[in-house]
């Protein structure tokens, strides 16, 4: 171990402290008492990932190991401990996490402040901290796993925030049913890692598969699936991805910590984390590739035609997302990763901003009833305009720079390659086109909201917007050569780079793309806005009907055949079967067994003590019968029996 | 040589200490309160809890012509039964109706009968004569009937000890014909000259019957399905502090009995009785979940919950070596200190009239008294298996054995029945999250006693210990798995 002064478990442990002063006290605590403790303990966690951050810059080595990390787990030959470790991708996650973190704390304070039970959301988001913090850090997957499932604890606990909201509540516990299936996954993963290895740390799993001697490729892609079933639920990926859309129900800033920056992408930091089994998987990778293209593809038509301001930014999350898993599954660990941190600069601002909106007009969350806003909300509309131009992809913002690596590392691998790049491609159009149509009917054309007087958001919440905009902007510029020269420790350098002209024609494809996305938002829903600016009152119902019109063609030639697939393939599987199959499941099965058990369990003795004596014949009848006719496992007894 | 009567040092002591408040009881003024008594009793076991350890530091061996054997296996159970002995008693000393109620002056007894309970259930897991086992059996069963019985003015207090007893006199029956069988089948009783004359037994019929009669005793003290069919009416009957004793500490002891006779009398049945585990548990945790989805009354959702718990207990007797034995071990340490816990607040909150008995009850508690609720929330959080707590480490290496043994399939039912589990702990749990429609006032933790505020602590930092830092108690139970193949040579 070299230099350890790192003070790696305080990062997790501080904001846990700050959880626990204000989960316990904070009822009790003045406001300003309780924003303090929620703030300073983020922010001293993020101080610390800057100060190793700084120390890697200065040279120091990395991986950086707590090997003596007391022991969790040791029985047998089984040693789980609290092990951290800090590798370049950790680095990475940390510095976003519990930047983009402090950045939507300190939001919080200004966008949560008229809110009842103030300290238990701040408590909550601290231990959302805790957890996620957790997860990165961990040294292997059992303690991965203790943050992933608490991180759903924290989302859950977050999501039904507003707790008297009935559909708050029924959000809140689809996305735990939804995330218990993905985690039902990642045990199994768990348990056949444990099984084939005996050993659950990253390095000594990573160590036992260098060795040539390894295990059959059947078993490895059964560790992957399971392990990408995890991720899907944890990520929002076909088809596990309907609990996002409904997580919006909680408060603003929380989707964009949990459901938009940090939590969702826990996915892709697992598939990069355990790349060194799916590189061994091509049917695995496959599967995420096509998974996460077809998930890009499919969350943006959906975006296209939201008119919840909340929601659009949701399925352009999950879309998002799909870009990353597509990354991870061509083997471009570092572009996907990449994408995931300029994703989180863009994605938390837009959140944030479309919060600020939100919070400006009382509630307001229809983007049918806003409008104008550029005049009374200057630096919201300004730093929206920063991200929109980075999801887009436009240069030189932070989204281009990703996002063309991911277009770049799909198209060099073969004629698969090129079928994902293409949707990609197609997606990007998407993506821009859907982005521009939110800023038009925002800010842009007039105002549509009834009288009521839109006002500029405090400065609290404004700052956090403004960096994260600068962010934004130049978050891309270290470049995916160097960014991936940087992870190239963990997750290996892809293997083809293309030659530079290639690269620049994909480049330059890539911004035209989305320029054609914006012009054709700007064709349908900016000359309505500069119509009625100048013709004033005469057209405006016109030209939104003929907007709407628009939209209903494309939902109709589009996205209603999408949908339809979606609703009754995926979504029969995804909804039906998960979350209310499963309910009406359980209820069925339970009113079945209540009729059988009223029989058995009517309280009468006699019918109880009948019961006991069948049961005893029952295994009376195993214990004999098995031996007798030496069923399975018995026949060892039968030639002891029947000697 | 260490003196016979070290052998039996915590049941000698606890049963001085029931005499001693029985007789203290009796020559106490009718009208004084009887919390002392509760004091005397937990103090006694808190002596009992320490004269076990010691017996830890001796070394292992037999006493009284081989009928008991202290060794790491009987300190585990021994500090564990005493341990929720200890927590059942405190949590009643103040949630025992008040002084001059009409049950004042069984108060007494009823301290007498959880201490005499104790040492039928401490005899029980260091008894290796299988009379012996019996006795100590029968020790604990009586004094757990007439405890589940102790609300006599109620209805259905006296209708659940009854049930209960009657059933269980008829699960013990079977339990005595198949030591009678083994008797018969070896000319011993004696554990370890059952194992070891097992396979020159004179009927191999005898033996295989006398393996399923005291199957069926044992599966129906654990309550595992299809023997269950007691737990709910007897759960719902009984009073809430009582159901925590009896939720944990018999089957506790009847776990340890299991052991015993799996790995101890019939290890040569291994072949014949792992299958048999695997169905019981997959039918056990399935059939609890499922009935659990149903209930509204909270007590008895709670009671399929334990059959549940027994389902994922027995899930690890499929696994390989010794291992199973530490699995189980640490399983029913964890399952006691949430299921203690919950049972305890359910008493404070619920009250021991009952005021709140069904899940809609429950609405608002988490306002109206945040710390009890909040600490609800860990013994659900722990009895759903999320990290960080004794309930998910529990049930990891539960599976983790079962997995190492071969039994991916039963693990995979596991996972399965985990998950639908989460359903109903949440349904409570969202119950009390939401506000309540009539504010009524839910007694605080705070305001009931000292007696309470140490029961809960306990249970509670034990939930967290168990799954944040389980070492010590792993090594315990290692200690013991080892203990026992050591003597068995299995």
């Amino acid at each position: 171990m070299n230099d350890p002064m790192l003070f790696l478990p305080l990062i997790p442990l501080l904001p846990f402290l700050g959880f626990l002063l204000n989960g316990l006290l904070g009822s009790r605590l003045p406001k300003a008492l309780v924003s303090a403790i929620a703030l300073v303990f983020p922010l001293a966690s993020f101080a610390l990932v800057a100060r190793a951050a700084w120390m890697v810059h200065a040279g120091l080595a990395l991986p950086v190991v707590e090997h003596d990390a007391p022991a969790w787990i040791v029985s047998g030959a089984m040693h789980i401990g609290f092990g951290l470790a800090l590798d370049q991708l950790t680095l990475v996650m940390l510095l976003v996490i519990t930047g983009v973190g402090f950045l939507i704390h300190l939001y919080s304070v200004g966008y949560m402040e008229h809110e009842t039970g103030y300290w238990r959301y701040f408590a909550y988001l601290n231990l959302f901290l805790f957890f996620m913090t957790t997860l990165v850090l961990a040294a292997n997957f059992l303690l991965m796993f203790v943050g992933w499932e608490g991180v759903g604890l924290a989302s859950y606990l977050l999501i039904g925030f507003y707790i008297d909201r009935k559909s708050a509540g029924d959000a809140g516990k689809k996305a735990f049913v939804v995330n218990r299936v993905g985690d039902f996954g990642f045990l199994i993963a768990i348990f056949l890692l444990l099984g084939n290895f005996g050993t659950l740390n990253f390095s000594e799993i990573a160590a036992h598969l260098a060795a040539p001697a390894g295990l059959s490729g059947g078993t490895i892609t059964l560790i992957c699936l399971c392990l990408l079933l995890g991720a899907t639920g944890k990520s929002a990926q076909i088809p596990l991805y309907i609990w996002l859309p409904d997580a919006m129900e909680g408060p603003t800033p929380v989707s964009a910590l949990i459901h938009a920056a940090t939590m969702v992408t826990a996915g892709v930091y697992m598939i990069a984390r355990a790349h060194a089994l799916f590189d061994l998987s091509p049917t695995a990778l496959m599967v995420v590739a096509v998974i996460g293209a077809a998930t890009a593809f499919f969350a943006a038509t959906v975006a296209m035609v939201q008119t919840d301001i909340k929601r659009v930014l949701a399925y352009s999350t999950i879309s998002q997302l799909g870009y990353m898993f597509l990354a991870c599954g061509v083997g471009a660990y570092s572009a996907a990763v990449f994408h995931l941190m300029t994703h989180a600069f863009f994605k938390a601002l837009l959140f944030l901003a479309a919060g600020s909106v939100i919070h400006g007009l009382s509630g307001e969350q229809d983007m049918r009833r806003m409008g104008g806003l550029r005049k009374e909300m200057p630096v919201t509309f300004w730093t929206m305009t920063a991200a929109v131009l980075a999801i887009s992809g436009f240069f030189p913002f932070a989204g281009f720079f990703s996002k063309d690596a991911i277009l770049a590392a799909a198209f060099h691998q073969g004629a698969v390659g090129k079928a994902l790049w293409t949707v990609g491609l197609i997606t990007a159009l998407m993506t821009s086109f859907y982005m521009f149509r939110l800023w038009y009917l925002t800010f842009m054309g007039k105002s549509r909201t009834e009288s009521r007087h839109a006002h500029e958001s405090p400065w609290i919440m404004l700052t956090p917007l403004m960096i994260l905009a600068a962010l934004s902007v130049s978050g891309g510029w270290v470049g995916m050569d160097r960014f991936g020269a940087f992870l190239a420790p963990v997750t290996g350098t892809p293997a083809n780079a293309g030659d530079a002209h290639v690269e620049l024609m994909l480049s330059v494809l890539a911004v035209l793309v989305a320029a054609a996305g914006w012009f054709v938002a700007h064709s349908i829903y900016g000359r309505s806005g500069s119509q009625s600016m100048t013709e004033s009152l005469a057209s405006p119902r016109r030209v939104l009907e003929n907007k709407y019109w628009v939209d209903e063609l494309y939902v109709a030639c589009v996205v209603r055949p999408i949908e339809w697939i979606a609703r009754y393939v995926l979504g029969w599987i995804g909804e039906l079967v998960l979350v209310r199959g499963s309910a009406w499941l359980m209820a069925g099965i339970a009113g079945l067994c209540g009729e059988w058990l009223r029989r058995w369990q009517s309280g009468n003795l006699r019918s109880y003590a009948a019961w006991l004596a069948a049961a005893a014949a029952v295994l009376l009848i195993f214990v004999l019968a098995g031996t007798l006719l030496g069923v399975g496992g018995f026949a060892q007894t039968i030639s002891w029996a029947v000697r | 040589m260490t003196p016979d009567i070290f052998r039996i040092l915590p049941e000698v002591v606890l049963t001085l200490v029931g005499v001693l408040v029985m007789l203290t009881d009796a020559s106490m003024s009718p009208k004084s309160s009887r919390r002392l008594l509760g004091w005397v009793a937990a103090l006694g076991v808190l002596a009992a809890l320490a004269a076990s350890l010691w017996q830890g530091t001796l070394p292992a061996g037999t006493a009284f012509y081989g009928t008991v054997q202290t060794d790491a296996f009987s300190t585990f159970f021994h500090v564990l039964i005493c341990g929720i002995v200890l927590v059942a008693i405190l949590l009643s000393i103040d949630t025992l109706p008040p002084d001059r109620s009409p049950e004042q002056h069984h108060v007494g007894e009823y301290f007498a009968l959880m201490v005499f309970g104790a040492v039928g259930m401490c005899l029980l897991t260091s008894a290796v004569e299988l009379l012996v086992v019996f006795i100590a059996l029968e020790i604990s069963s009586i004094s757990t009937y007439v405890l589940a019985g102790y609300r006599k003015q109620t209805g259905k207090g006296p209708e659940a000890a009854m049930k209960y007893f009657l059933l269980g006199s008829f699960a013990t029956a079977f339990l005595l014909y198949g030591i009678a069988m083994v008797f018969g089948a070896t000319g011993t009783t004696e554990v370890r000259e059952i194992a070891t004359l097992l396979p020159a037994a004179r009927s191999h019929l005898f033996v295989l019957l006398a393996f399923g009669l005291m199957m069926v005793g044992v599966l129906f003290k654990v309550s595992a399905a299809p023997f269950h069919v007691w737990t709910p009416d007897v759960y719902e009957g009984a009073p809430t502090p009582v159901v925590a004793l009896m939720s944990t500490a018999p089957k506790v002891a009847a776990f340890a009995l299991l052991i015993r006779l799996l790995y101890g009398v019939f290890p040569l049945l291994h072949p014949l009785w792992m299958p048999l585990m695997w169905v019981v548990a997959a039918v056990s945790m399935t059939v609890g979940n499922l009935a659990a989805l149903r209930q509204q009354n909270v007590k008895r959702m709670l009671a399929y919950s334990s059959i549940a718990h027994a389902g994922y207990l027995l899930t690890a007797f499929t696994g390989s070596g010794t291992e199973p034995i530490a699995a189980v071990g640490f399983y029913t340490a964890a399952y006691a200190a949430m299921n203690v816990g919950i049972f305890a607040l359910l008493s404070v909150v619920g009250g021991y009239d009952e005021r709140r008995s069904s899940v809609t009850d429950y609405r608002g508690v988490l306002y109206s008294s945040p710390l009890s609720g909040g600490l609800m929330l860990l013994f659900l959080i722990s009895l759903i298996g999320i990290p960080f707590t004794g309930g998910f480490f529990a049930k990891f290496y539960s599976f983790t054995t079962a997995m190492q043994g071969g039994a991916g399939w039963l693990v995979l039912i596991g996972l399965l029945n985990s998950g639908i589990a989460a359903a109903y702990y949440l349904r409570l749990a969202l119950s009390m999250a939401l506000p309540s429609a009539a504010s009524a006032k839910a007694q605080g933790l705070s305001s009931v006693g000292a007696g309470v505020v140490l029961a809960v602590g306990i249970a509670a930092l034990a939930t967290l210990a168990l799954g944040i830092l389980p070492g010590h108690v792993l090594d315990a139970a290692h200690a013991a798995a080892q203990s026992f193949a050591a003597i068995r040579g299995f």
